[in-house]
Order: structure tokens, then sequence, then C-alpha cells
């Protein structure tokens, strides 16, 4: 298999965009990514989509079409398009098939875009649509919620390892405090520890300050073989390795509740291919859907010890100025969470780290990047390491 | 008759309002008004049950406690004046439920208060004639009384389920016997939400008329006198009725007490007789005798001389709950909580 | 609708099934054993639990579900079956307080939700604590 590079990123603003359609931020992201590459766009060999629920949330399928129309490749180059589809791990996904189109020579370079519009329906429906990614005949129907899955993942984790409300609460404030320092963030206001403890319950424990945000928003890249990237930059970003895990559809079917073996399994098959170890990432962004979801990773993710999550979060270890910083970005919670773009997002924000481009919130002498993203409550996870060429 | 019952489960919702509380909102003082009607509190269902839900715990306890193989119950009739579709049986719902289902029959009784006992009588006669081996008939209601109207004070919900049989029968039926008229004392029309009632033409003509000659008729065709009973059930539409009924029979106090459940959970409507009957079972003994009478209003009344047999102390009672427990495990509520219950409030999308 | 119709005997009676290659039991069933993968293909046996079993971990619902409003707030639950196998259901009958991590319980039956006023109403297992 050949060496694949990321040569261009592009992001929109996340949050609740009413002027903008899914196309417009659709093609945005894709337009700046593209421009960031300085390819032509005749050099496109495909497109890679991630999108979760466009179907439920705008009534438009077949994403992937829409979208290559739109950039404007369907009906000059009429480039193949792709929507992968995995909850929140869609964008990731599609940057794994991107990966792996130019990875096998079938191609030399692909566009991976990733896009969601969730703030066209009412709120109401969307935890209806949230309730497709778990488990809709056995988890929906009987009254789960996504929310209610991550607070008993959280009380099972506090039942067996001590932690505690604030220290979810940290993984909130910490986020927050990142998301200050990126222009592209939902929320860019730092919070204190008091306002997610007094926010309404979601889901006992979990609180409106616990979970991420409804969003919209889109975010690209630019994948290229090795010789295609050395013409168009000198700081090309590598991916060293790609895993991607399952387990069971159903939190109650999951071997135990406050792990996530997907992740575990994702990661090992990612460090193994990056010929890498946990304690030499040094910048990551994982997937929190939820504070507990957070903690939960970065401990399958093999950063901490299981069970040690939220006493790292509580010492700040997890801070920019930590050990390992995690979601510099603001991650899902500040940064925003529009479903199909977040495995995407993820990464345009470690490439940034490992080019230094990362500005205000740029971890120093960043050289081994991780992205983390879970499909529904943990069915499905991708982990990808990426080096920087610094 | 060879048939008789072979087993009885009953269900009775933990929801309770007190009648000051429906009294407080409508200006009236609802104490007297529960002291007028004998009735201290009345029973709710919660927002996620049903007479279907009702039926199938009543049934799931009878089935339990009679420890027969589901697949030998050839019928089941619900009798009810709330079914939750006016078109879609209770009875199919409650088959599938108890895994009774496929080789059956099964169809819903309506005659207000007195389709269940309607029911036990048809499934007596298609085990009698050995069609079936056992049928079972379930009286429940989630009845509705309009707001502001008296009968909101007694309305209220429950039910009990009989199994009927030839083998191992904990109660033997001596006599039956029913009266029937048209008389409209009580009535909804198709599409209504509430019933509409005669006011005290409800009493004399209609309640009491049916009640008393049926009694008295089956005590003379059986030969028998009040004393000759050591329990007495009869239709419970408010907690003064019966009352007076049982006296003007000859019935004292202590064999109307045992079965008379209205003054703590209201009428149950379809669910009344049966649950009375259910609540006098709970505690007798081989050798009892009981008089049941029913009525619905439309009108009609059905009686049954009931005695217990040497069964009833093999009987299985503990494998279900028994009435006074479920009557005890009570939480009240205000009648705000008391119509979002009911469904009483005008929801977005309703029709004005 | 027919989604519904099809998952009654799982949603009314607990009826799931058990591989009788290695013997472990499922809920829902399952068409194979992930256990036994190819070996278990037409050696999977319906099986109906009891009903009984204790809550693994629980929440209590603030943000349901639009159809599923009239309930809130409302106790959710991971149960673990007395057999083995574990589901998520909605605890009934329990005060807010009293809900607790191990506690017994048993299936009763409830209506989940209704397809609008003049559709099919679903009915199917929630669970409620048992008096020890």
């Amino acid at each position: 298999m050949r060496d694949v590079y990321v040569i261009g990123v592009g992001i929109t603003r996340f949050g609740e965009l009413w002027e903008r359609s899914f196309r417009d931020i659709g093609i945005e992201a894709g337009i700046k990514a593209i421009n960031d590459s300085g390819i032509a766009g005749d050099d496109i060999d495909a497109l890679y989509i991630g999108n979760m629920s466009a179907g439920a949330f705008i009534n438009q399928e077949h994403i992937g079409a829409l979208i290559v129309d739109y950039v404007g490749f369907a009906s000059s180059s009429h480039i193949p398009a792709v929507r992968v589809e995995a909850a929140g791990a869609s964008g990731a996904i599609a940057f794994k098939e991107a990966y792996l189109s130019i990875a096998s020579g079938m191609h030399d370079i692909a566009v991976v875009g990733g896009a969601e519009k969730m703030t066209d329906i009412g709120d109401e429906m969307a935890n209806a649509i949230q309730g497709m990614v778990i488990d809709q005949e056995w988890e929906t129907v009987f009254g789960a919620t996504y929310a209610s899955l991550q607070a008993m993942m959280a009380r099972a984790h506090m039942e067996k390892y001590g932690t505690t409300r604030e220290q979810l609460g940290m993984v909130s404030v910490i986020n927050h405090r990142h998301g200050a320092l990126n222009p592209d963030a939902q929320f860019q206001r730092e919070i204190k520890l008091q306002t997610v403890l007094n926010s309404g319950y979601v889901a006992e424990p979990l609180r409106v300050f616990d979970m991420a945000p409804l969003s919209d928003g889109a975010a690209s890249l630019v994948l290229a073989s090795g010789d295609v990237a050395k013409k168009y930059t000198d700081n090309p970003v590598k991916v060293k390795g790609i895993g991607q895990a399952s387990d069971t559809i159903s939190l109650h079917d999951r071997r135990e509740i406050c792990t996530m073996d997907a992740t575990v399994h994702a990661a090992k098959r990612a460090y193994e291919r990056a010929g890498a170890k946990p304690a030499d990432i040094d910048v990551a962004e994982v997937y929190d859907s939820s504070t507990i979801a957070e903690i939960i990773a970065i401990e399958d993710l093999g950063f901490f010890d299981k069970g040690q999550g939220g006493k790292a979060v509580e010492d700040e270890r997890i801070a920019l100025t930590g050990e390992i910083p995690v979601n510099t970005s603001g991650g899902l919670k500040a940064r925003g969470h529009p479903v199909g773009a977040t495995g995407v997002a993820q990464i345009v924000e470690i490439v940034k780290q490992l080019r230094g481009e990362a500005d205000k919130r740029q971890v120093k002498d960043a050289r081994l990047g991780l992205a983390h993203a879970v499909g529904g409550s943990g069915a499905t996870a991708v982990v990808s390491i990426l080096e920087g060429s610094q | 008759m060879k048939a008789g019952i072979v087993s009885y489960g009953a269900y009775v919702p933990r929801y309770r309002i007190k009648p000051e509380e429906i009294g407080k909102v409508w200006g009236e003082d609802g104490a007297a008004r529960g002291k007028g009607l004998g009735i201290s509190s009345k029973s709710i269902p919660s927002p996620d049950e049903d007479v279907i839900t009702i039926a199938v715990e009543a049934a799931r306890s009878a089935l339990l406690r009679a420890g027969i193989d589901a697949q030998d119950i050839g019928a089941i009739y619900t009798g009810s004046e709330s079914h939750p579709y006016a078109v879609k049986p209770t009875s199919s719902v409650v088959a599938e439920a108890i895994l009774a289902a496929p080789d059956m029959t099964a169809a819903d009784y309506e005659f207000a208060c007195k389709a269940g006992t309607a029911a036990l009588q048809n499934v007596f006669g298609l085990v009698e004639t050995g069609w079936i081996k056992y049928g079972m008939a379930i009286g429940a209601d989630t009845s509705q009384g309009a707001p502001g109207d008296p009968l909101e004070y007694s309305a209220s919900a429950g039910g009990a389920a009989f199994i009927a049989g030839k083998e191992k029968i904990i109660a033997k039926i001596n006599g039956m016997y029913s009266y029937t008229t048209d008389t409209p004392d009580f009535w909804r029309r198709e599409g209504q939400a509430y019933p509409s009632h005669g006011g005290r033409f409800t009493g004399e003509p209609a309640y009491f008329k049916h009640v008393l000659t049926a009694a008295r008729h089956l005590m003379e065709l059986d030969g028998t006198e009040a004393k000759d009973y050591d329990y007495v059930v009869l239709h419970q539409p408010n907690g003064k009725f019966p009352r007076r009924a049982a006296k003007k029979l000859g019935f004292t106090d202590e064999q109307l007490n045992p079965g008379l459940l209205t003054p703590r959970i209201g009428n149950t409507y379809s669910g009344a007789v049966p649950l009375g009957l259910s609540a006098v079972f709970d505690i007798a003994k081989p050798g009892d005798r009981i008089l049941v009478t029913s009525f619905g209003s439309g009108a009609g009344s059905d009686a049954f001389d009931i005695s217990i047999t040497d069964e009833m102390e093999r009987f299985n009672r503990s494998a279900g709950p028994i009435v006074e427990d479920m009557i005890a495990d009570a939480i009240y509520v205000d009648y705000a909580t008391y119509v979002k219950y009911r469904k009483k409030i005008r929801r977005k999308g309703d029709a004005i | 609708m027919p989604r519904f119709w099809r998952e009654k005997q799982g949603r009314y009676n607990l009826v799931g099934n058990r591989c009788t290659n290695c013997g472990t039991y499922y809920f829902p069933k399952r068409d194979i054993c992930p256990k036994c993968h190819r070996k278990s293909v037409g050696k999977m046996e319906p099986f109906r639990f009891k009903g009984t079993g204790k809550v693994v971990s629980w929440t209590i619902v603030h943000d349901p579900h639009p159809d599923y409003k009239d309930m809130r707030p409302y106790i959710m639950a991971i149960i673990e079956l007395d057999e083995g196998p574990k589901l998520t259901a909605q605890i009934v009958d329990c005060a807010l307080d009293e809900i607790h991590t191990g506690m017994r319980v048993r299936d009763t039956f409830r209506k989940l939700t209704e397809d609008g006023k003049d559709g099919v109403i679903f009915y199917g297992y929630k669970f409620r604590p048992v008096k020890e």
C-alpha cells in the first residue's frame, strides 16, 4: 500500500447557520480545502462524503451525488462520489475510504467531505433522529434516548471507579476553554464548572452542559499520494495508520457498559499500523458526544488507565498545557457537532496542529496526532493517527 | 352445571384521587360529595395503562394461579365500556400476551358495567358443551367521568379475569339467572367522549329494579334466603346503593363488606363485580356460599349462586397479587395530574 | 406498523432464543449465535424468559423522544435478566429516589407508544420493582 498525505483542509464555522443550506456549507468547506491544497479541480479523482441523516434532517438522500454536483464535478469530470454513513463515525470512515482508495493505487487525489444540517427541523425531532443511531427496536422504542444511554454509562463508571460529577463537568469546562481560542467553534466562550452543574437535567446524572449541541457545519480534506503531495506542498501530513472496529449496537449487549471495546480495538489496530504507542501521541481529538464519552475515550485510547480518566481531567492533564492536550478545537462540546462533519473536522484540527497552523491553541512540537470518532453509543469506532513533517 | 371457576386474577392501578381534590376545582364541597356517595378515593390508570394492559395483568395472574397450559384456553372474552379501540378487540391482544393464541376464539363484550359477567356466562356455556376445555372472561374498565359531572367522583379503573373449566374448579355454580330490559338509565353515543345519565332515574327503575329482581328470582329458583350465604357481591356504582340493596335482600354488612370495594377505589364499571368477587375469593374457604349480582345500565343484571369447593385449599393464590394488597399500594395525585393521566387535556393537533 | 407486529412475541412475552450448540441465551432472538457462527445455524431454539432480573445501570430521562413526553421524567434502566441477557426498559411504579443499581425487578405489560391518535397502539414490556 502507498503512503497517503493530507495536503488541504477546509472547515466552515459550526453553529446554528440559519442562512446557509446543506449545499452552501458542503461547498464552502470543499472549496476551502481545494484552495488550501493548491490542486486544480480537474485533478480530483473521487469524492467521499460523510453524512449521518440528511434523509431525516432535510429529506435528501443520495448525498454523494448532490455534493459532487454542487462542487462542480458531476457534469464535467463525472468523478465517482461515495456517501458513507456510520452515525458519528461517518466522516472518519469517509476519510478512511478515501485513504484506502489512494493507498491501493486506484486514485491519486481524493476529496473528503463531512457535512450535516441539523437545525432545519424542530429541536424535538432531533431527539427522535438521534434515536436512530442507537438500537431503534430494542432501545429507542422502549423509551431510551441517546443521552439516556450516555447517562447509564456515566452512572456505571461513577459506581465502578468513583468518577465524580465534578470531574465530568471539568471535561466541558476544558473543552470550552479550548473552543474560546478557535474562531470556527460554535461556542467561543469559557464557562465555569458551576454553570455545568447548575444546567438542567437531560438524563440524570447528565445535564445540558454535559452534552454536545445540535449544529450545522461542514469540513473537508484533500488527500493525495506521495508523488502528488510533493508537487503541491512542502508541509504534507502523513496518514500513519487508521483502525476501525465494531461492537454490539445496543449498549445493553456490550461486554462492559463503561468501556467502549470498539475504541480499544480500533486504537490497537491504528497504533500497530502507525508503529506507535499511546505515549507517543502529542495531541488528540476524541469523540466527546457527552462528558463521560471523553473520559471513557481517554482511557480506552490508552492515554490513562481504566478508571483514571476522571482524575486525569480533574488534574487538567488533557488541557492545552497538559501532558496530552485533548480536543484543542473545543471538541464536539464547544466546537460543535454536525454529526457527519465531526469525523472530518477532527482530522482538520489534527492536521492544523501538525502543520503548526493552530494559532492560539497550538501544541508545541506536535509531531504525532490522533483522531477518534464513535458511531452510536459505541457500536463503531475509528482511530486515525497522522504525522507532521516538521 | 359441571363448568365452574378454575382460577381468577385481579388488577387495580396504583394512582388515586380523593373527592376533596375534585371538589376544590369545581367549587363544590368534595368531601361532602364523597361522603354522600360513600367513596373516599378512586383509582386512576397511569398514562401507559388502559383496558388492554389491565386485562393482560389480570389474565396473567389468573393463568399463573391456575397452572394450566395457556394453549388449552379455547376462548377469551373481555367486557368493557372503555376498550382502547372501537374496532380491534382487546381480547386478541390478551390472547397473544398470555400465549393462548392462535387456536382459539375471541371477541369483546359491551353491556355497561355487566359486560364482564355476561362474558363469564358465555364461557361457562362453551365449557359446559365441551367445545372448549378452558375459557377466560375478563371485566375491566378505565371509565371516564365528564369534568364537573358527579360521575367524576366515582368513575375509576381496574379489572379481573376468570378462567372457566370443568377440572379442579375452586367455585361451582349452583345456579344462574339474568334479567334484561331496555332501560336507558346511563349511555354513551358513538364518538362521544363522556357518558350521559338519567340522574335519579339510575336508581329505582334501573339499578334497584334489576339487581333486586335478579337476586330474588335466583334465590327463589335455588330455594335459598340471604342467611344461607356467607358473602354477597353486588354491583357497586357508589358505596350507598349496594348497601341499600343488600339490606332489602336481607343481607348483613358482614356479608357485604369484603366484596364492596367502591368506597376505596371507586366504581370500576365492568371490573366492579369481577373485582368484588376476586376480593371475596381472596379470603373464601371451602363450603362458603356467595350470591353475586351484577348490573349493567341499558339495563340488565346477571346473578350467580356460587359455592367454594375443597379445591380452594390447594389453589395457588400466592402466584398472583391479592386485591387488598393492590388497594393498599396507593399513590395520591392532584386534579391536574388526574386530568393529564385521563387525557382530558386538549393537546396540540386536537380539534377544538 | 408491521415492524411492531413482527416483534410482538419478543415485546409481549419476552420470547428470545437459545443456541443449543453452546447453551447461551439471547434476547431479542438472533438468527446466528455470535459465538458459534456457522455451527449455530438451525440450532437456535425459542426460549421464553421468566421476566425477573436486576438493574445494572439506570438514569432518569428529562428530555425524551417526542412520543414519550407524557411519562417524563421517567426511569430507564439496563436490566440483566436472571437467565443472562440484558435489555433496556423503563422502570415504572418506582419512586425516583427508590431506584438503585442491583434492584430486583420483574416485567409488566404496558403501552409503549402509539402511531398517532388514530393509529395502532404499541404495547410491550416495562419493569417494576419486586418487593423482596
